[in-house]
């Protein structure tokens, strides 16, 4: 399924989007995420969005989800 | 009664956008968010307004860059302006935020509110910004003479 990234998760997976593999929930997608790229560990924090929505560890994932890693947010 | 409901929620959805002006652009400007707050009603109305600032950590900062999950953005600071019109006593409130490079002294966001005493109009101000910076998906990065950081992205 495919995963939106922005900020330094974009830098550190080196695309603006990745296809995540065998994940049915928001809690697989992070471990997923952190076995891929390790880097993302070092965050302070790592959120995923699902549908423009941040999403807790137990939401379910579906491929016509629009999915996005959130790190963490500096605007303003 | 259904009709009603929707009627009642058109009603909302058009008073909500005479009252909130929400926009992620490559420019801004305060004037902007000071005439769509205008209104004979409120007779107190606050500004924030955020600047590249030239230094971090006694480092020289060369440039800022913004990235955004824009429509995400946009239904966060839609919550934020919910919760000042709703709760807060605000008649109108308008944020804008910047994408792309900026430069020191350039304004990277500006917060209108209007109320019809000031105390609520600086109590939005502030619960805006700040709520902004903990939720709205906006990030920087801050670049210096010998490299670049993302903000706040390391403990």
């Amino acid at each position: 399924m495919r995963v939106l990234l922005f900020g330094i998760a974009k830098d550190i997976a080196g695309a603006p989007f990745i296809t995540a593999e065998g994940v049915s929930t928001v809690a697989e997608l992070k471990s997923w995420l952190y076995g891929q790229y390790p880097a993302l560990r070092q965050l302070r924090s790592l959120m995923v969005a699902v549908n423009k929505v941040y999403a807790g560890d137990a939401e379910m994932l579906n491929a016509a989800d629009e999915i996005a890693v959130i790190p963490p947010v500096s605007g303003g | 009664m259904l009709i009603i409901n929707i009627l009642k929620y058109k009603e909302n959805y058009y008073n909500r956008k005479m009252q909130v002006l929400l926009q992620i652009n490559t420019n801004i400007s305060v004037q902007q968010a000071l005439d769509f707050v205008q209104t004979p009603d409120c007779g107190g109305v606050a500004v924030f307004v955020g600047n590249v600032r030239n230094v971090t950590k006694g480092k020289a900062v060369t440039k800022l860059f913004f990235e955004c999950y824009e429509p995400m953005a946009l239904l966060e600071m839609e919550k934020i302006a919910q919760h000042v019109i709703d709760q807060m006593g605000v008649k109108k409130l308008a944020i804008l935020h910047i994408v792309g490079e900026k430069f020191p002294g350039d304004t990277v966001v500006v917060i209108a509110a209007a109320a019809p005493h000031r105390a609520a109009a600086f109590a939005a101000c502030e619960y805006a910004i700040d709520t902004l910076k903990e939720t709205v998906p906006i990030w920087k990065k801050e670049y210096f003479d010998d490299g670049a950081v993302w903000v706040a992205a390391h403990p």
